[in-house]
Parts: structure tokens; sequence; C-alpha cells
């Protein structure tokens, strides 16, 4: 990896965390009385537009970011740990459209490495060697799967698998700790929680060799054994390992879990406000704002649902500001 | 004579060109800082020029050193004497101090501002306590420029 000058992008990244909502900011669109004002506020706080629905706000957000981050970074391969997981999902996406023939453009997201026009048109005419490696043999794999079999899931298992393994290699191949830690934990949790789903399912060992992927911390034979067995085992073989604090929020739901999660890499990233030249403080911005367009999507799916206040800040992460 | 006089404008040249890479790196970095915090609020400019400038003061010292030994030599007010081997090499002596100091403390004086214009840029009212961080490094730029006129002064009582 090429090395680079941070300390600009850095000095205009803590003039944007003040811009970040705070847990005030947060408490009010909660307590906003419907979907609507809460939009407006979400407006006169500048997120999003109030002539923009639901996703649109979103994904606004979303390619602001992204923007503001190719603005900062001369090469944003460094990000690569974050914008491989919106090319697997762009690739999902082209995958099930050209199975099911409709257009993805609407359900594909920007900030990946490749466009996601190039990700469709490779998968409609096969042309997966354009893709680059990491794509190449995981796109043909699935697509040839879901043309089989019709099986959508199957076809999602294989390119959760290499996007873990691809975000893992990453991880092990960089010098910034910060990214060595997210893609470690962000392995290491979608591996349990592809165990408990899968055990919840009564899935058979196979599912679980082929969908875990490799990781420092977790054994996945292990898991993968013990999520046959059944649940409980899951959660006997976590709390020897150095996730045991996962366990109680694992019984209680997958939500809180995630929650736990999301929490966990946010605080371990809270050191990076006082870290002025490395790429650290903008990796912690992403996480920061990716959390703020999650609290801001429960929120607008809690208000259009009628869901209580409560309920709704129960589910809400913890802020970076 | 001539060896006396070029290890006196060594001296001369060292605390000038040293102190002041030292500043340039300082100040180069705390200015990569405050574009980066002017790109976003530009009424910050004022404040974060203060924190910006703290590290040129090194090359600022580095040039009063070599004045005086450029006068103390006769280079500047004419009436360049005699300057022994040994007199030039005290002269040299005396730069060293306020040059690698100088270098030194500018650089990462210039980090420290470089941390104080992010606090500026969060909390604009902690200004003060921003500016005293990256002050304290001063401290040692300022004893080396102490030691390095004390001894330039005292070069021309020994009367060698």
């Amino acid at each position: 990896m090429k090395s680079q000058d941070f300390t600009y992008a850095v000095s205009r990244i803590r003039m944007k965390e003040t811009k970040l909502l705070s847990k005030k900011d947060i408490d009010r669109l909660i307590s906003q009385k419907d979907y609507q004002s809460t939009i407006r506020l979400l407006s006169e706080l500048s997120f999003g537009d109030d002539t923009l629905d639901k996703n649109q706000i979103l994904s606004y957000e979303q390619n602001k970011l992204w923007a503001l981050m190719g603005e900062l970074v001369e090469d944003l391969s460094v990000f690569d740990v974050f914008r491989l997981q919106n090319d697997f999902h762009n690739l999902k996406v082209a995958v099930k459209s050209v199975y099911s023939d409709v257009s993805p453009y609407s359900m594909m997201i920007s900030g990946g490495t490749l466009s996601s026009e190039k990700i469709y048109d490779c998968v409609r005419n096969r042309n997966f060697k354009d893709l680059g490696d990491v794509f190449c043999e995981v796109a043909e794999a699935s697509l040839d799967t879901i043309l089989k079999t019709g099986d959508g899931q199957l076809c999602d298992a294989l390119i959760d698998k290499a996007c873990l393994k691809a975000i893992f290699d990453l991880g092990e191949k960089t010098n910034e700790a910060v990214i060595k830690d997210y893609a470690e934990l962000f392995v290491a949790s979608s591996n349990i929680k592809i165990a408990v789903r899968g055990s919840k399912l009564n899935k058979p060992l196979e599912f679980f060799t082929k969908s875990l992927s490799f990781c420092n911390t977790l054994d996945t034979e292990l898991l993968a054994k013990n999520a046959v067995k059944g649940f409980d085992e899951i959660c006997t073989y976590l709390s020897q390992t150095k996730y045991k604090e996962s366990v109680d929020y694992i019984r209680k739901s997958m939500s809180s879990f995630e929650k736990w999660c999301d929490d966990l890499l946010i605080n371990g990233l809270k050191k990076q406000k006082y870290e002025p030249f490395t790429v650290g403080p903008l990796v912690a911005y992403i996480l920061a704002k990716q959390n703020e367009i999650k609290a801001v999507r429960l929120i607008l799916i809690g208000k259009q649902s009628g869901l209580d206040d409560t309920k709704i800040s129960e589910r809400i992460r913890e802020l970076y500001v | 004579m001539e060896l006396g006089l070029f290890l006196a404008l060594l001296g001369a040249a060292l605390a000038t060109f040293l102190a002041g890479i030292g500043s340039s790196i300082g100040v180069g970095k705390a200015g990569v800082a405050a574009a980066g915090v002017l790109a976003e609020e530009p009424n910050l400019f004022s404040k974060v020029l203060i924190l910006m400038l703290l590290p040129a003061t090194q090359g600022i010292y580095g040039l009063l050193v070599a004045f005086l030994i450029l006068q103390g030599v006769g280079i500047i007010g004419g009436g360049a004497g005699e300057i022994s081997n040994l007199e030039g090499l005290l002269y040299l002596a005396a730069s060293l101090p306020i040059a690698a100091s100088g270098l030194f403390s500018a650089i990462h004086q210039g980090k420290c501002s470089v941390a104080g214009i992010h606090t500026v840029a969060k909390k604009p009212d902690t200004m003060g306590k921003a500016l005293i961080i990256p002050a304290m490094v001063e401290t040692y730029a300022i004893l080396a420029l102490l030691i390095s006129i004390l001894a330039i002064n005292g070069i021309g009582a020994l009367g060698i």
C-alpha cells in the first residue's frame, strides 16, 4: 500500500465530525410524532433533503460520504475493506437481476471499487475475468448456481463467503491496526451470525463448513460442529473465546447481538479522535457515518410502521461523537 | 585566518539553515492542517493562523544567532579582523545549540500545532489551551537560543 499523508484529510474530517448527528439529535428524531415530521427535522439537521423519500435520503448520504472520501484521499484503496462490501452487494443484485431479467440499478449502491454498470454488464455477458481476481470465480459460481438451482439463498451464501475471505485477506495485508481490527471483528461477527441463524434452521454441517470463513479469533471448525449440535452449544463455545460477552446478547436476540458488534467497533474507534496523522480517523468517520445512516434508517422504518419510541431507542447504536 | 573565518561562517550557516529547515517542515505540516480546517470553516482563519505560525520562530532564532556571529567576526558592520582557527571553531560550537534544537523542536512543534488545530476545529472555545500545548515545545528552542547568544557574547570577552 502506497504511503499517504492524511494530515489535510484528518483536518477536514475533524470539522465534519462536528456535523454528525449527536445523541441529542437522535433523541429529537425519535420523539417526532410521525414520519413526515422526522423527515423535516432530518432536513433541518442537514441530513438528506425533505424532497426525497426514505431510501433516497439514505443513499444520498451514502453517496455524499464516498464523494467526500474521494475528494480527501488520493488512493481510495485504503478503504477497500468497506468498498468491497458494496461491490459484493452489487454482485448479489447483478446475479439475481440476470436470473430474473429485471433492471438492477435501483437496488445497487455506490462506493464500491467497481461501477455498478460494469458489475452488471460483466455478469450478464458472462465476462467474469473483467471483474478481477477477487470477484471472477465467485461471480461465475454464483450465477451458475442460481441458474441451475434457482436457490437465491445458496447464491447469497457463496457471495457472502467470498466477501468475508476478501475482507480477511485485506485485514491481513494492511499495516493499519484500525483496519486490521475492523476486518477481524467483521469476519468473526459474521461467522457467529451465520452459525446462530443456521443452527436455528437446523442446517447440516456441510452448510456451515461452506459458509464460515477463516478468522484468527474463532476456530471455525469447532464453531461449525457446535452449530450442528444446537444453539446452546454455540453459546458454550463462544463463552470460551474473546467474544464471551456477546453470549448474553445472542441469547436475547440477533438484532441485540448486531448492536453489540457495532458498539464494540465504534467504542474501539473512539481513540481515533486523538490521532492527527493516520488513516484511523477517516476509517472511524466512515463507520460513524454508516452508523448514523443505520440509526436514521431504523428511526424512519420505526416511524413508518408506528413502532414505539422506546423500541426504536433500544436498537440505536452507540454514536462516535 | 581563512580557516577560522570559514568555521565561523559555517556556524552562522548551520544556525540559519538547520533551524530554517525545522521551521519550514513544522509550518508546512501545520499549514496543511490549517488548510483542511479552513476548507470547511473559513471563520476559523485567525485562530488556526496563530497555531500554524508557532513553529516559525525557530527559523527566526537561527537567523538572530547567525547575525550575531556575522557581527562578531566583523562580516557585518565592517572591520573583519584576524580570526584564529580556535575562535572560528568556538563560533561554530556556539551555533550548534540553536541549529540542532531549532531543527527538531520546530518539527515536533509542528506536529503539536496540527493536533491543536484539530482541537480548535472541533471546539473553537479551547483556543487558549490548544495554544499552550505546542508553546511548551518552544521552551527548548528558547533555552538553546539563550545558550547560543551567551556563548557568542562570551567568545569576544575571551580575548583569543
